[in-house]
């Protein structure tokens, strides 16, 4: 069959791999509480740039208000864990849920816009979100949620990481995936050659929202805190500087910026007020002259196990 | 309903900030096509600069508005140069990408050296109140109303009965064409942005004699409303960014006077999405159709 | 340039785990934090929004801190040592403020944190403090379930230095029920800060369980600059009292907008009021009737508050405000504990701060009490003519 082929069975073993190594380091405690907790950013970060790199990189859908969709996934999680007392699984499922059908709600209005108005309008949805949760008292208002218990590890960090990246770069492979890459190259063509572009097109919303809420609910987790202010569109843009920064339309690129930039964001923790400065200075320089990104469409690829075609 | 009459006196004056701050974003977004995110920090930069003159040199209100004006229009041109000219054939997200990071590096740079806190303004406008009945109206209320006016009636006149307005409004209809005809595309949008930028230095101005008080990040959210007036009124068009400008203004305030003043943000953004949708055109928009 | 793309993915995966961990060769277990302090300086984390929202919280009490850190370093120190200050930015942001302290504990060996400036910032970094046992100290978090949790639990290690939010809220409702003798009120609160929400909810309870009525609850957003809508509202409801407890640059605003509405009504607040730019943005006449609750009175001219005010102009240039003179007590109170400790190893110095009676500070004098929380004395303060005058002082 397909699929137990030579080369998903390295892929397979070289995941399983790095999760041992990290495991052991993680007991031996080579790798210690401050190092985890930056690996579980930058994996956070990785889901949410993945996700996001499939609405607007892959799809063209030029979306700002990711960071909605990581609320909605957080603020889930953390309502059935801390007050409900749900086991992780149950929790995430249900904030993956939530969070994709925020994207539907989101994807289907925005659906005619294009562009920079597309743009406008998912920051519009964002900052609503963040209104809401600032004024919903349950959930704590401006105050936050407190007490989310911590049930985030490197186990379920690097599984869910891994799943988001096998499931969105196999949806791009797939026919679903061409039809949405169809859709930023040419949308009237494409809708021309018989493409449901409605359909792709709020179906990469969802997928994208889908992860958000995965990364939302880790981050609650593992935080113990959250409020409605870290998912503003400061958040959002955040993430788009991670897609821009390693390439849209590169999943592989979407891994690697996230890591530079949480990377450089660390270095930059000891010049707090030139940070910004320095982060601005760069995104701007990206974009004049390499605005691919860093790795532009390609990826990475296993070459080495692949038989030479003639 | 003397309560409304007051909300609405309320929401007039502000209507008019975003009014003046909205010129700007139309006119360059009908020129290149772009939204100028940073234009919200310009407006900021303009009330720094306010603040500067009044304050330490000691200048009154009008010089303090027209040294603002001149230094936020170059401020406005040098951004186009250094950072938007480069990115003119760039596709769109590149485009608003850079927008966005030049917003971030204005706000975080003033940061750095002017300190996060806010700053006031002193007194060069002094403060009456003029009581009509039960309502009461601030001179400074009547002062912003009459410049922004003031402004608009001016910026009207360049367009359409001056030869540089011609030349923009050249520009914006197809850029190729008018460079064909002599315009010199460049310079028109120079100018396009160095006029946008005044009137958001000026905006910035009558903001910190009005409330007092300015600080670093306060661009952010009238940037965003005033983006959204802009839409409102039919992006590109200069009557309707007041208009929007002044609908957006006492819609605000009146959600405000209902009692949901903390749910006024998401009804800015709600009546975007409405709008976007409905009449993405904008109110005072001509349809024009999609070619393939 | 494939096989490039994929050295260099593999080699920044790899580089993550080895270079970080090499960093870490070099330092020994988590739990031997005690070592250090035998070697010369002792550390002391400060964990701060020095940017984003509320930065001007943050460098405030930064602010502060230095200068009292600088006086005690010029006197010979902490039990002989000199105090180093780690001075790190959580970019108030919560998540980030839990990075920041686990860095100062694991990485930079501190024996204590100071900070975060606001309550929520201060959440985030709990849970941190409290797995590697290092005590943490805010002057300003100022909510009440820092110090307890939802169960009634003491948090072993967090202390704070301010009021809690109950507290404040609970002393202006006696002050306008039994001082200013009014039965109405409106309420006008920050909604985006929990610090105004807290004081709101125990000031509402109180005031109504006095037998007051809140005939009206307006809400604003930090950053804003126009309220005049909210103030025609309650100028409308009639209040006898307007209760508004925020921080000095809304609060500066919103008290100058209403004389102009003709909303003249006594208005009273809490500790965010504190700030010489509480009059420049008001203006003085406007700021009549207005009182507050304060930990102390900076006209206050007992010889200490005055060398205070001295010192931080000449090295600052400016005026002490509220966030300075609580960062400076803040350094102040842990130098003490250590003091008292005998020795700066942070399970001793949780144990003496805990113990702490009658520390003297600029702020006020203080003791802890069983939940972690200050025990000091309340001041109400009356503005008249832009100058804080003392109007009385409330004993616990």
């Amino acid at each position: 069959m397909r699929i137990l082929n030579k080369k998903n069975i390295i892929a397979v073993l070289f995941i399983l791999l790095i999760y041992a190594a990290g495991e052991i380091m993680l007991r031996q405690g080579i790798i210690d509480s401050y190092i985890e907790l930056n690996i579980i950013l930058i994996g956070i970060n990785i889901i949410l740039a993945v996700g996001l790199n499939l609405v607007t990189g892959f799809t063209g859908q030029f979306s700002l208000g990711h960071a909605a969709f990581m609320a909605v996934g957080a603020y889930t999680s953390a309502i059935l864990t801390a007050k409900f007392n749900q086991p992780f699984i149950v929790a995430i499922i249900f904030s993956a849920i939530a969070a994709a059908l925020a994207g539907v709600i989101i994807g289907i209005p925005t659906l005619r816009l294009k562009g920079d108005y597309l743009a406008i309008a998912t920051l519009g949805f964002g900052e609503i979100v963040k209104i809401l949760a600032l004024n919903i008292d349950y959930i704590g208002g401006a105050r936050g949620f407190m007490d989310i218990p911590k049930y985030t590890n490197w186990t379920w960090i690097y599984f869910m990481v891994v799943l988001s990246i096998v499931v969105i770069k196999n949806f791009i492979d797939s026919r679903g995936g061409r039809a949405c890459i169809s859709i930023s190259q040419d949308e009237t063509a494409a809708e021309a050659m018989g493409i449901n572009t409605t359909k792709y097109k709020i179906l990469a919303f969802v997928i994208g929202a889908f992860f958000a809420g995965i990364a939302g609910a880790l981050y609650a987790n593992y935080f113990y805190f959250i409020k409605p202010d870290s998912f503003g569109y400061m958040k959002s843009i955040d993430i788009l500087v991670i897609v821009v920064f390693g390439g849209m339309g590169s999943i592989a690129g979407s891994v690697v910026g996230a890591i530079v930039l949480s990377l450089i964001s660390l270095f930059l923790q000891s010049i707090p007020e030139l940070r910004m400065v320095i982060y601005a200075v760069i995104l701007f320089l990206i974009m004049v002259y390499r605005p691919q990104g860093l790795l532009g469409k390609g990826e990475i690829k296993l070459k080495f196990l692949r038989k030479r075609v003639a | 309903m003397e309560q409304v009459l007051q909300q609405l006196i309320n929401g007039i004056s502000l209507g008019s900030i975003y009014a003046l701050i909205a010129l700007g974003y139309t006119m360059v977004y009908g020129i290149i096509n772009l939204i100028n995110f940073a234009h919200g920090d310009i407006y900021m930069i303009g009330a720094y600069i306010g603040f500067a003159c009044t304050t330490f040199l000691g200048m009154s209100f009008i010089p303090a508005l027209i040294v603002s004006m001149i230094s936020t229009a170059v401020l406005g041109v040098i951004v186009e140069k250094v950072a938007y000219k480069p990115i003119r054939k760039s596709t769109r997200i590149a485009a608003l990408i850079t927008a966005i990071s030049v917003s971030l590096f204005l706000e975080y740079g003033m940061m750095y050296f002017v300190k996060p806190e806010t700053r006031t303004f002193p007194e060069v406008l002094s403060s009456k109140n003029i009581t009509l009945g039960n309502l009461i109206v601030n001179n400074k209320d009547i002062y912003i109303v009459i410049i922004t006016v003031v402004m608009m009636l001016v910026l009207q006149y360049v367009i359409h009965k001056t030869k540089i307005g011609m030349a923009m409004r050249a520009t914006s209809m197809d850029s190729e064409a008018a460079q064909l005809m002599g315009i010199s595309v460049d310079n028109t949008i120079s100018t396009t942005f160095a006029i946008g930028s005044c009137l958001a230095g000026a905006a910035g101005v009558l903001v910190g004699v009005y409330y007092n008080s300015i600080d670093p990040l306060m661009g952010m959210m009238p940037g965003i409303k005033a983006f959204i007036a802009a839409v409102i009124g039919g992006i590109g068009i200069i009557p309707g960014a007041m208009f929007g400008g002044y609908l957006l203004g006492i819609t605000e305030t009146m959600v405000s006077a209902y009692g949901y003043s903390l749910y006024k943000d998401a009804v800015a953004f709600a009546i975007l999405i409405f709008m976007l949708l409905i009449k993405p055109k904008g109110l005072f928009g001509k349809n024009v159709r999609e070619k393939v | 340039m494939r096989k490039l793309s994929l050295v260099l993915a593999m080699v920044l995966v790899l580089s993550l785990f080895v270079g970080c961990s090499s960093q870490q060769a070099a330092a020994p277990a988590p739990s031997a934090n005690a070592t250090e302090s035998d070697k010369g300086a002792i550390k002391v984390g400060l964990n701060y929004e020095l940017s984003g929202n509320v930065a001007t919280y943050g460098q405030g009490l930064t602010e502060g801190i230095e200068l009292a850190v600088e006086e005690i370093n010029s006197k010979d120190g902490v039990l002989g040592k000199q105090v180093e200050l780690v001075k790190a930015d959580n970019k108030s942001d919560n998540a980030e403020a839990a990075n920041v302290a686990t860095k100062l504990i694991t990485r930079d060996k501190v024996v204590a944190i100071l900070g975060p400036a606001t309550s929520g910032n201060t959440k985030g970094a709990i849970p941190v403090a409290t797995q590697h046992k290092v005590p943490l100290i805010s002057a300003s978090a100022t909510a009440d379930d820092v110090t307890v949790d939802s169960n009634g639990n003491v948090r072993e290690f967090i202390f704070k230095t301010c009021f809690s939010d109950s507290f404040q809220g609970f002393i202006m409702a006696n002050f306008a029920f039994e001082d200013l003798k009014v039965k109405n009120a409106a309420i006008l609160m920050d909604n985006t800060s929990d610090y105004s929400k807290g004081l709101t909810a125990s000031f509402k309870e109180r005031f109504e369980s006095l037998g007051g009525t809140v005939v009206t609850e307006q809400a604003y957003q930090a950053k804003e600059k126009d309220f005049r809508a909210v103030l025609t509202n309650i100028k409308s409801a009639n209040p006898e009292v307007l209760y508004l407890p925020g921080y000095y640059e809304e609060v500066g605003l919103i008290v100058k907008q209403a004389r102009e509405l003709g909303l003249n009504v006594p208005v009273l607040g809490g500790d965010g009021y504190d700030s010489p730019k509480l009059t420049e943005l008001a203006g003085n006449e406007a700021l009549n009737g207005v009182y507050f609750t304060n930990h102390y009175s900076s006209m206050d001219d007992s010889p200490e508050v005055v060398k205070f005010k001295e010192a931080f102009n000449s090295k600052y240039g400016k005026d002490p405000d509220a966030f300075n003179a609580l960062g400076y007590d803040l350094a102040y109170f842990l130098a003490d504990a250590i003091e008292r400790a005998g020795e700066a190893e942070p399970l001793k110095i949780k144990d003496a701060l805990e113990a702490t009676k009658n520390f003297q500070g600029i702020t006020g004098t203080l003791s802890v009490d069983e939940n972690h929380n200050p025990v000091k004395a309340i001041t109400i303060i009356e503005m008249k003519d832009g100058v804080q005058t003392f109007l009385k002082k409330q004993q616990p």
